[in-house]
């Protein structure tokens, strides 16, 4: 819950946006985040997000299931209830394989999708703050941290220069918070000032 | 485009070690046929023979894959597949060759009546066998011959067609009107590979050419997992190719993101393999009975205990973990070692299905074994590298290569 200080630029168009990027990037500012209306291929490198390691968290998840799965099922039906079975040995392997594949679906799928929403700030009774309503709609993003020596007017020119048809500044949530908007005191002293 | 190396020249080495390799290849063949093939004892006539028709078995299906990978993209609009699709169009061309040495082969066990290799040969213990005298309107010598032909000559037929359409994107651009038209005769074509490839393949050959061995057993499952085998088999040595091609220079425009979907093939066919090795195994295991049992008695607890369990190592364990990773998969090096690692794993599968119930008190992998792969290794390296040498690399106007170029995974 740290309130900090945005630049946002805004473009109408994916071709302004990737050398919008590169530029803003070389020039040293921290972009936080590009949001788009769909998913942009190759944006991801052009801002340089690191490869996710959701599949790994993936694999760990599917492992737990698998393990989960085999203690289980091998100590009841070994140590705990040991049941005669169609003259088969208490320890089935074989019977138990479609179980163990079933739960380590289930794990690694459930995991995942909670750690993606958690990553992505993603939830039931969760709000994030929007800078710009047309993202959603037909405005591609770009939302840029500001530090001490930021000058926020020289950003906004900046980006205004590399295409943006809509610059402001914003003071706004970070991350997540539980709740409504009424029932919060939201940020929404600095409203939007278009410039041009 | 005009700097786009799309000739492929066979080098002088290739050549030089194809040629050595069928020379070494023939010289066990030649020397197996003499001691085994026509030897008077039947039990070594049986391992020749059988060995010479999994061998051949196997790599005809593995060059029918290509082209039912080509099929199958082909159906599902895909286009990624447009940079390198010379390649398993190439590999396909080998359908008709090892398909007439296969057919001969068989031709051979059928007309010299080895009713040790197919027991329902013998006409008068079908007759006493209630179980094989309701399966003689299937496994009797005229269907198995009319049904190998027409297979044999349809998978041919219907291959080349595809292949010849293809070349059309060679000649001439163009625009939307004959794109679209082209786009949907290729689909026909396609689609009239497929139904039969699922006809034959996917159903009927493989228990006619192999299942059939063990007259008495049957498993639905058979089919899919033959076919399985020769798909995850047949998109490693596209595999091979593409990355033989690469290293050579050619193939500018096939990246990481082609072989990250090869690999995707791969890796997800290796487990379908799995799924229904396991499937077969499990329901046979669980209900117990023993005319279903008797295929698993050998392999499981028998002389072939190592093989059946090394093949589940190499097939399953080894793609699972090692192609799991995405870096994997976009790894040249790795991609070729397992590639090769399930291309060899394959050829054990389909050598314990074959000779695990041709022999099954013995193992009998040994130098005929390799001699033979080495023969059909050989042809494979000249006959692909000399389609590859006789067209472009790359249909350059076909409408799906932009698709192709940009593609990302």
């Amino acid at each position: 819950m740290a309130k900090k200080k945005f630049v946002v630029g805004c473009f109408d168009d994916e071709a302004a946006l990737f050398p919008a990027v590169k530029k803003v990037r070389t020039a040293g500012y921290k972009i936080h985040d590009v949001y788009t209306p769909f998913a942009v291929h190759g944006l991801d490198h052009a801002m340089g997000l690191r490869e996710t390691s959701l599949h790994t968290a993936g694999f760990i998840y599917g492992i737990t299931g698998t393990s989960t799965a085999l203690s289980c099922i091998s100590w009841i039906f070994t140590k705990d209830w040991p049941l005669n079975i169609g003259g088969k040995p208490h320890f089935a392997l074989p019977a138990w394989i479609p179980i163990m594949f079933e739960l380590t679906v289930l794990f690694a799928a459930v995991g995942m999708v909670l750690t993606f929403l958690y990553i992505c700030q993603l939830g039931p009774f969760v709000k994030k703050h929007h800078f710009h309503a047309r993202a959603t709609d037909d405005l591609f993003v770009m939302v840029i941290e500001c530090t001490d020596q930021t000058n926020v007017d020289d950003l906004r020119g900046f980006l205004s220069s590399n295409g943006a048809i809509e610059t402001d500044c914003q003071i706004a949530e970070e991350g997540w918070w539980i709740g409504k908007y009424d029932n919060d005191d939201m940020p929404f002293e600095n409203k939007q000032i278009v410039v041009a | 485009m005009a700097s786009l190396r799309t000739q492929f020249e066979v080098p002088g080495k290739m050549k030089t070690w194809s040629y050595a390799l069928i020379g070494v290849g023939l010289v066990a063949l030649v020397y197996g046929m003499i001691t085994k093939g026509f030897s008077s004892d039947e039990h070594e006539q049986v391992h020749f023979w059988g060995t010479l028709m999994y061998n051949s078995i196997f790599w005809t299906l593995v060059c029918n894959a290509s082209m039912f990978f080509i099929s199958v993209t082909t159906l599902a609009q895909a286009g990624f597949t447009q940079t390198f699709r010379r390649i398993p169009e190439a590999i396909s061309t080998l359908v008709p060759i090892f398909g007439i040495i296969t057919f001969a082969v068989l031709m051979y066990v059928i007309f010299s009546h080895n009713h040790h290799i197919y027991h329902w040969l013998d006409a008068e213990a079908v007759a006493k066998d209630p179980v094989l005298k309701g399966k003689s309107g299937f496994l009797n010598p005229t269907f198995f011959v009319i049904w190998t032909t027409l297979t044999i000559a349809l998978w041919s037929f219907l291959g080349w067609r595809i292949r010849k359409l293809n070349n059309e994107a060679d000649e001439a651009a163009m625009n939307n009107e004959t794109g679209a038209k082209f786009i949907l005769r290729g689909t026909v074509r396609a689609a009239m590979f497929t139904a039969w490839f699922g006809l034959t393949v996917g159903s009927t050959i493989p228990w006619l050419w192999m299942m059939s061995i063990d007259a008495h057993w049957y498993s639905t499952m058979y089919s899919w997992y033959t076919f399985v085998s020769s798909f995850v088999a047949g998109m490693s040595l596209v595999a091979l190719w593409v990355i033989y091609l690469k290293n050579k220079g050619y193939l500018e425009l096939t990246s990481q993101e082609h072989l990250h979907d090869i690999g995707k093939f791969m890796f997800a066919f290796s487990i379908f393999w799995t799924y229904l090795w396991f499937s077969q195994y499990m329901l046979i295991w669980y209900a117990n009975i023993p005319e279903e049992t008797i295929y698993f008695k050998h392999r499981v607890q028998g002389a072939y205990k190592g093989i059946f369990f090394f093949n589940l190592i190499v097939n399953f364990l080894c793609p699972l973990l090692i192609l799991m990773k995405r870096s994997a998969k976009r790894n040249y090096t790795l991609v070729t070692f397992m590639a090769v690692l399930i291309i060899f794993g394959h050829w054990v599968d389909f050598y314990q299905m074959v000779m695990g119930s041709l022999s099954k008190e013995h193992v009998t992998l040994g130098w005929l074994d390799f001699g033979i792969l080495i023969f059909f290794v050989g042809m494979m390296i000249m006959f692909v590298s000399k389609a590859l040498a006789s067209k472009p690399l790359i249909a350059k106007h076909h409408p799906y290569l932009k698709e192709s170029i940009i593609h990302q995974v």
